[in-house]
C-alpha cells in the first residue's frame, strides 16, 4: 500500500509548485470562494431573516393581508405598556423562561460533568453506560413529552403510583400545579438532554494530558485537588461553550411545556418562544412576535456576554 | 359484526348515480354568477387533474375519509384526489402560509369557526355560485350549521357534518349503581353521581382542566342562558352571570368530591377508557375509539344542567382555497359536491351528516351517535367572526383551566380573560375593517 501511495504523493507535491504561483495571482478571490458556500447559507438563513425580522417588528405584519401598516416602534412600546394586549402575557412568558433557565442550567452543567467523569473511568460495561446516558437525547421532543406526560399524570400515572409504594407523597400534581410542573419540566429536560453535554465533557476530559495528572500526583495532590487544579482548568474553554449553549437551549425551551403542560396550569409554564409562536404563527401578529423575539435576543446576547466575561482567561488572578 | 357504514355503501352507489343524473341536468342549465374563478357547471370535463386535498382527520375519522376519497377517485376518470392529512393545529397554521406562497391545496376541510379568519385573509374563496348551481339551500341543512358556513354575507363553507359534545357512561357502573336511564337534567345527573359513589365508584365524573374543559364550559354557559361571544364578534361575554355559574358548577364537581383534583390533559378520557371513572363528556368523534376499546359504554346527549337545552357543537366544512387554475377549481367543486352528497358514509366516522336529506334517508340508523343527533336542534355554535378560534385558545381555555384547577375564583379568572378576549376581538375587527 505504502509503495503505491508514495509516488502519487510525490507527483502531487511536484505539481503544486506551478499552481502555487497561480494561487498567489488569484489570491484575492480564493478566500471568498472558500467562504462562498457558507456565506450564502449564512446570508440566506441568518442575515436576511434577522433584517427582515427587524423590519417586520416595525409593522403591523399579518402576512396574509395585503396591507401591512408601518407602526414604528409601537410594537415595542406596547410590550412595555402595562395593559396592552401583548405586554402582560409577554413578560409572564419571559418570567417563565427565566425560571426554567435558572433552574435547569445548573443541573445541565453539573450532572453531565459528573456522568462524564464516571464514564471517563475504566470499568467493565463502560460503553453500555455511555449509550444508556446518551440514549434519551436521540428521542424527539414529542416522544419524550408524551411519554412523560402519561408517566407523570397525578391521577393515572406511574410516577405517583411508585412514590406511593415507597411511602412518599403520591398526590403531587406534576403537570397541573406550580412549582411541581417546573420540577417535572426541568427533570424531564435534564434526563432528556444530559447525554449531549456529557459527550462534549467526555471528549474534553480525554484531551487533558495524562502527564498533568501524573505531575499533580507527584506533587501530592489528592483526587479533589487534581479535579480543581487539572480537570477544571483543562475544561475551561469547553465549559464556556457548554454554558452558553445550554443557556440558549434552555431559554429556547418550547416543546416540553407545549406538549406536557400546554403552558399550564393556566399560563404559568408558557415560555417566551411558546408565546412568540402563538402570537406570530397562530394569531398572525408577526410584528408583535418579531418585537418579542428581538427583546428575547437582547436578553440572550447580554447573558452570553456575562458568561464570556465570567469564563475569561484571568491572567492577573492566576498569579 | 357488520359495521353499519358497510351497509351504507350499497346505497351510496345508488345515490351516486342519482347525483350524476342531477349533475347532468344541472350542467345543461349552465351559467351562474362567477365568484371563484370560472362558471361551475356541476361536472368537470377538462384535462386530467390531480387535486391536493388537505384535512385534519388524524383520528378514528381518518380511514372513513380516505375510503370516501378512494370511492370518488374510482368514479371519476379525469380527477384524482390525493389526501394530505395533518393535525388540525398544524393545518390552521400552515394553510394561510401555503396559500399565500401559492403552494396551497386545491380543496380542503376546516372547522366552521376558522372560515371567517381565512375568508377575511382571502385564503379561501366564496362558493355562492356553486351553491346556486347545485341547488343547495338552507332547507336541506339545520339552520345553525348552514349559517355557520357564511361570513360577511357570503358562503365560504359547504357543511359536511355536525359534531358535538356528548355524554358517555360506563354501562357496567350504571348497572351496579342501579341507574337504568341516562340522566337528562341536573337533578337526575347529580342523583346518578351519588348513586355511583354509593356503589363504590368514588370519583364517577372527572373534570378536565384542559380540552374538552372549555367545550363543557361553553355548553354550560349556553345552558344557563349565556352566550360566550357577541354574535357580531365585537366582544367576549363569557364572564357574565351564566358564565360564572357554569365555571362554578364545574369546580363544584371537584369540591364535592365527584372528581379528583388536578385532572391533567387526556387523563379524564384515559380514566374513562380504563373504567376508573363512570361518566365523561367528550366529543362524539370518540365513539369509534371507545367501540374499539371494548369498554361497556353508551352515549347520550349532554344533560341539561342549566335549564336551557344546549350543547356545544362544531362543523367540518369544505372550502376552496384561493388559486388561479380554473380547471382545478371546477374539479375541486365537483369533489365538494360529491362529498356533500355522500355524507352518509361519513356517519361511519361517528359524525352527524349535515344534510337533512341524508339524515332522513336513515344514515344514522343503528349508529352509536344516533341518540345524540336527536338533540341536533339544541346544538350551539360560536360566531364565525375572524380569529375567534385563536381568541378561545388564548383566553377562555386558560381561564377554564385556572378555574377548574382552583388557581383562582371563577368570577375573577373569567373576568380577566374576558377583558383580554374583548381586546383581541376589537383588534381583529380593526384589522379586518368591519
Amino acid at each position: 500500500m505504502s509503495q503505491t501511495t508514495l509516488p502519487t504523493r510525490a507527483g502531487a507535491l511536484a505539481e503544486t509548485s506551478a499552481p502555487a504561483r497561480r494561487l498567489r495571482d488569484h489570491g484575492r478571490a480564493t478566500p471568498w470562494l472558500f467562504l462562498a458556500p457558507y456565506l450564502l447559507l449564512f446570508t440566506g438563513f441568518v442575515i436576511i431573516p434577522v433584517v427582515l425580522g427587524l423590519w417586520m417588528s416595525l409593522h403591523q405584519w399579518d402576512y396574509t393581508l395585503p396591507l401591512k401598516p408601518f407602526v414604528g416602534l409601537d410594537n415595542y412600546i406596547d410590550l412595555f405598556t402595562p395593559g396592552s394586549t401583548t405586554s402582560g402575557i409577554f413578560w409572564q412568558a419571559m418570567q417563565a423562561t427565566a425560571i426554567f433557565t435558572v433552574s435547569s442550567v445548573p443541573f445541565l452543567l453539573v450532572i453531565p460533568l459528573l456522568v462524564a467523569l464516571l464514564m471517563n473511568a475504566k470499568f467493565p460495561g463502560r460503553n453500555f453506560f455511555r449509550a444508556v446516558y446518551f440514549a434519551p437525547y436521540v428521542l424527539g421532543v414529542a416522544v419524550v413529552a408524551v411519554l412523560w406526560r402519561y408517566l407523570l399524570d397525578n391521577n393515572i400515572g406511574l410516577v405517583n403510583y411508585y412514590l406511593g409504594l415507597l411511602g412518599l407523597p403520591d398526590d403531587t400534581a406534576w403537570l397541573t400545579s406550580t412549582p411541581a410542573a417546573w420540577v417535572a419540566l426541568v427533570g424531564v429536560t435534564v434526563w432528556w438532554t444530559l447525554g449531549f453535554n456529557a459527550i462534549i465533557y467526555l471528549a474534553a476530559l480525554q484531551d487533558i494530558p495524562v502527564e498533568l495528572y501524573e505531575a499533580a500526583r507527584m506533587d501530592g495532590a489528592g483526587r479533589w485537588q487534581q479535579f480543581l487544579n487539572v480537570t477544571l482548568p483543562g475544561l475551561r474553554p469547553i465549559l464556556t461553550f457548554v454554558t452558553i449553549n445550554t443557556l440558549i437551549a434552555s431559554a429556547n425551551m418550547f416543546g416540553q411545556s407545549y406538549l406536557m403542560t400546554q403552558g399550564g396550569p393556566g399560563r404559568e409554564t408558557r415560555t417566551a418562544i411558546y408565546q412568540i409562536a402563538e402570537t406570530g404563527l397562530r394569531n398572525f401578529q408577526m410584528g408583535d412576535a418579531a418585537a418579542m423575539s428581538y427583546i428575547l435576543t437582547l436578553f440572550l446576547i447580554g447573558l452570553s456576554v456575562v458568561v464570556f466575561w465570567l469564563f475569561r482567561e484571568r491572567r492577573g488572578a492566576r498569579k | 359484526m357488520t359495521r353499519p357504514h358497510r351497509r351504507a355503501q350499497g346505497r351510496a352507489v345508488l345515490t351516486a348515480s342519482a347525483m350524476l343524473a342531477t349533475a347532468l341536468v344541472l350542467s345543461a342549465c349552465g351559467g351562474g354568477a362567477p365568484s371563484s374563478g370560472g362558471d361551475f357547471t356541476g361536472e368537470y370535463d377538462g384535462p386530467e387533474v390531480t387535486l391536493s386535498f388537505w384535512n385534519g382527520f388524524t383520528g378514528g375519522d381518518g380511514p372513513f375519509m380516505q375510503q370516501m376519497v378512494d370511492q370518488f377517485n374510482e368514479e371519476h376518470d379525469n380527477i384524482t384526489v390525493e389526501s394530505n392529512t395533518m393535525q388540525w393545529a398544524d393545518f390552521y397554521q400552515r394553510l394561510p402560509a401555503a396559500v399565500t406562497a401559492g403552494e396551497g391545496p386545491d380543496v380542503g376541510v376546516m372547522h366552521f369557526d376558522q372560515l371567517g379568519s381565512n375568508a377575511a385573509r382571502q385564503v379561501i374563496l366564496p362558493l355562492d355560485d356553486m351553491v346556486d348551481e347545485l341547488g343547495l339551500t338552507g332547507d336541506d341543512f339545520t339552520e345553525t350549521v348552514w349559517e355557520a358556513g357564511e361570513y360577511d354575507g357570503q358562503r365560504y363553507g359547504i357543511p359536511l357534518d355536525v359534531h358535538s359534545l356528548a355524554m358517555y357512561y360506563n354501562t357496567e357502573h350504571f348497572a351496579a349503581a342501579g341507574i337504568t336511564e341516562a340522566p337528562t337534567d341536573e337533578a337526575s345527573f347529580m342523583a346518578a353521581l351519588d348513586a355511583l359513589q354509593a356503589a363504590g365508584y368514588d370519583t364517577p365524573f372527572w373534570m378536565p382542566a384542559r380540552w374538552p374543559g372549555h367545550l363543557m364550559f361553553m355548553t354550560l354557559d349556553w345552558q344557563f342562558g349565556g352566550e360566550p361571544y357577541a354574535q357580531d364578534g365585537s366582544e367576549a361575554t363569557f364572564a357574565d352571570e351564566s358564565g360564572v355559574q357554569a365555571l362554578d358548577w364545574m369546580r363544584g364537581i371537584i369540591d364535592e368530591g365527584y372528581s379528583p383534583e388536578d385532572v391533567a390533559i387526556d387523563a379524564q378520557y384515559v380514566a374513562f377508557k380504563n373504567g376508573e371513572t363512570s361518566i365523561t363528556w367528550d366529543g362524539i368523534w370518540q365513539f369509534n375509539d371507545l367501540e374499539e376499546s371494548g369498554l361497556p359504554y353508551a352515549g347520550a346527549p349532554v344533560p341539561n344542567i342549566g335549564g336551557q337545552e344546549s350543547t356545544w357543537a362544531s362543523s367540518h366544512q369544505f372550502f376552496l382555497p384561493r388559486q388561479d387554475d380554473e380547471n382545478r377549481m371546477n374539479a375541486a367543486k365537483v369533489f365538494i359536491a360529491w362529498m356533500s352528497e355522500h355524507s352518509e358514509d361519513w356517519a361511519g366516522a361517528a359524525m352527524i351528516p349535515a344534510r337533512q336529506s341524508v339524515l332522513d334517508s336513515g344514515a344514522l340508523e343503528g349508529m352509536p351517535q344516533a341518540p345524540i343527533a336527536e338533540a341536533l336542534d339544541s346544538m350551539r355554535f360560536t360566531p364565525t367572526a375572524p380569529g375567534i378560534g385563536t381568541v378561545t385558545t388564548e383566553t377562555l381555555e386558560v381561564a377554564v383551566a385556572d378555574g377548574v384547577l382552583g388557581a383562582g375564583e371563577p368570577a375573577e379568572v373569567l373576568e380577566e380573560a374576558q377583558g383580554r378576549a374583548t381586546q383581541l376581538m376589537e383588534e381583529n375587527l380593526a384589522t379586518f375593517g368591519q
